[in-house]
């Protein structure tokens, strides 16, 4: 299994807790979270949906629509107020070391030690999943030369970095860690063409020659497209579609034509693409 | 390489992950480093200028006072503030740090424990601040004509040692501050660290406190922490006369250590149901 990154398989690391078909299953999560003036906003309302080994589920919606708070959840960053959360049949909420040891994040931030530079940081994020540097340097020198990183610029502070690379080295240090469970939150948003391109990029290859599972959350129609196998749509919390790109389109069909995603999302939410886009609340 | 980490017990993943932010803490170190000898020559300057406090207490009509002795009671008292303080701002700092960053949701769905990350945090202050107050009493030992005839250092180190682990656990308790209340959390423990300096005795005896402040005294790992470093440099206490500040601060170390892990967790647990975790503001 994974050629590339070389892991033990799901089963070698958890035995026979591993769930046979799943990487990922949420059934009922539900998450609201307070405000100041006492208010409650329902960030998550009765999400269940799966992930099965090695496939590709991108979820898409609007800003605010509770994309990264699920992402959250999942990477045991957030606390679900109902529902179950599963990485391989194994209870997320209950057992968090578990499940943490076997995926990793790449989020719309890049989020590193801005003053150390991308070698640095990643032997650092190496590190904390029990990766000692002898293990990591030659990972980190494939891994860069995969997502065409010049080695020499990895020992940059990361602030002398444009976001593009940042973006790179943020999935170079989700992958270091051989996760079996990749949690892409918008990894592109932001990025201009070519950056957008060379991540897309690598997301395809990690798809192609490894069998990690991936959700992948963004609002770019043809990204979501493009990469995934199924796609959500999530609105105001709910997930209101989920289905392969093609079975998607047709049913929002209005007529004999296929509509493009963007109509279908357009159809779905009843928000334009660019009033998705807009600043909300996540 | 993989293959090697899947079966590695979890103990030695441990291990790596402390050796990890030990590291991270040393490279940051580097990379701040103007800061830091800026930092170091106003701890110094700091230390130097409470020390001459002793030396013109003789103009004040102190004719009886031993000036030597003064004015190394308070270099001794400047620098383990100094050590102490930065030993506890590290440990309560360790989460507002890490959301100014950026990189705290990254750390805390790493599954290396709280516990190693909190210890990781620990051991590079006190071996940090150990370097920087070794550097600062240096530069006052070249200026002042310190009375260390009957020094016992060793006697010194070990108080230190003890009090470094028991800070470390009040510390930890302070850094769940910031994960309760984003906004506020950091300044109350800037608070704390206050208070500890002004009841621990630092530069005066706690004898000169009122009562109440007295009675905080009793609580604050600091107090001991002085008065055991101060027998054991000033008078030359052995490990017999020191027993009577070191057994106080096991005994903080064995409560304020697991409290403290126990409170993070309680307060970790908190932030991740009430999706404070990321919050800064």
């Amino acid at each position: 299994m994974n050629r590339l990154l070389g892991y033990g398989s799901v089963e070698d690391r958890w035995g026979s807790r591993a769930s046979e078909t799943e990487a990922l299953e949420l059934r009922g999560v539900e998450k609201s979270f307070k405000k100041r003036r006492g208010e409650t906003v329902r960030a998550l309302d009765s999400v269940s949906f799966a992930v099965g080994k090695g496939e590709v589920v991108g979820i898409l919606g609007p800003n605010g629509s509770g994309k990264s708070t699920l992402v959250r959840i999942v990477s045991t960053l957030v606390v679900p107020d109902a529902g179950t959360v599963e990485v391989f049949g194994v209870d997320a909420v209950r057992h968090p070391k578990v499940v943490q040891r076997c995926m990793n994040r790449v989020s719309v931030e890049a989020s590193f030690f801005k003053k150390l530079s991308a070698m640095e940081n990643l032997l650092y994020g190496a590190k904390l999943y029990g990766v000692t540097s002898r293990e990591a340097r030659p990972r980190i020198a494939e891994i860069l030369e995969n997502v065409g990183f010049a080695r020499k610029r990895a020992l940059e502070p990361m602030e002398h970095l444009s976001r593009g690379m940042q973006q790179k080295i943020a999935l170079a240090r989700a992958l270091l860690t051989s996760p079996v469970l990749m949690l892409l939150d918008e990894p592109t948003t932001g990025l201009g063409p070519r950056s957008k391109k060379d991540v897309q990029g690598f997301i395809r290859r990690i798809k192609g020659e490894h069998d990690s599972s991936i959700l992948l959350c963004t609002h770019d129609m043809d990204e979501a497209e493009e990469l995934c196998d199924r796609i959500g749509i999530m609105v105001d919390g709910r997930i209101v579609a989920l289905d392969e790109p093609e079975a998607l389109k047709r049913r929002y069909a209005a007529g004999a034509e296929t509509p493009t995603l963007e109509e279908t999302f357009m159809t779905a939410t009843g928000l334009s693409v660019e009033e998705a886009s807009a600043e909300g609340e996540e | 390489m993989n293959a090697g980490r899947a079966t590695r017990p979890l103990w030695l993943s441990e291990m790596i992950a402390i050796w990890g932010y030990v590291q991270r803490n040393y490279f940051l170190t580097k990379r701040y480093l103007m800061w830091e000898i800026v930092w170091l020559v106003y701890v110094t300057v700091n230390a130097m200028a409470i020390t001459y406090i002793g030396a013109g207490a003789a103009s004040f009509g102190g004719g009886t006072i031993d000036t030597e002795r003064f004015m190394t009671y308070l270099l001794v008292g400047a620098l383990l503030w100094n050590y102490l303080s930065m030993l506890f701002d590290v440990l309560s700092e360790t989460v507002s740090w890490e959301r100014w960053e950026g990189t705290i949701e990254y750390t805390f769905m790493s599954p290396s424990s709280r516990v190693t990350h909190l210890l990781g945090m620990g051991l590079y202050a006190v071996v940090y601040g150990i370097f920087q107050t070794a550097l600062t009493l240096g530069a006052c030992y070249m200026l002042f004509d310190l009375d260390l005839s009957h020094a016992n250092y060793w006697g010194a180190l070990l108080v230190l040692a003890t009090c470094s682990v028991s800070l470390v656990g009040f510390g930890i308790v302070a850094a769940v501050l910031p994960l309760l209340s984003p906004e506020k959390g950091q300044g109350v423990s800037y608070i704390v660290s206050s208070v500890l300096l002004l009841v621990s005795g630092v530069y005066y005896d706690v004898a000169v406190l009122p009562g109440w402040m007295q009675a905080i005294a009793t609580v604050s790992p600091v107090t001991y922490a002085l008065t055991g470093a101060r027998a054991a440099l000033l008078d030359g206490a052995g490990a017999a006369e020191l027993w009577g500040s070191i057994w106080p601060l096991l005994i903080m170390g064995v409560v304020f250590v697991p409290l403290g892990m126990l409170v993070f967790g309680l307060g970790e647990r908190y932030a991740k149901r009430t999706g404070k975790l990321k919050r800064s503001g």
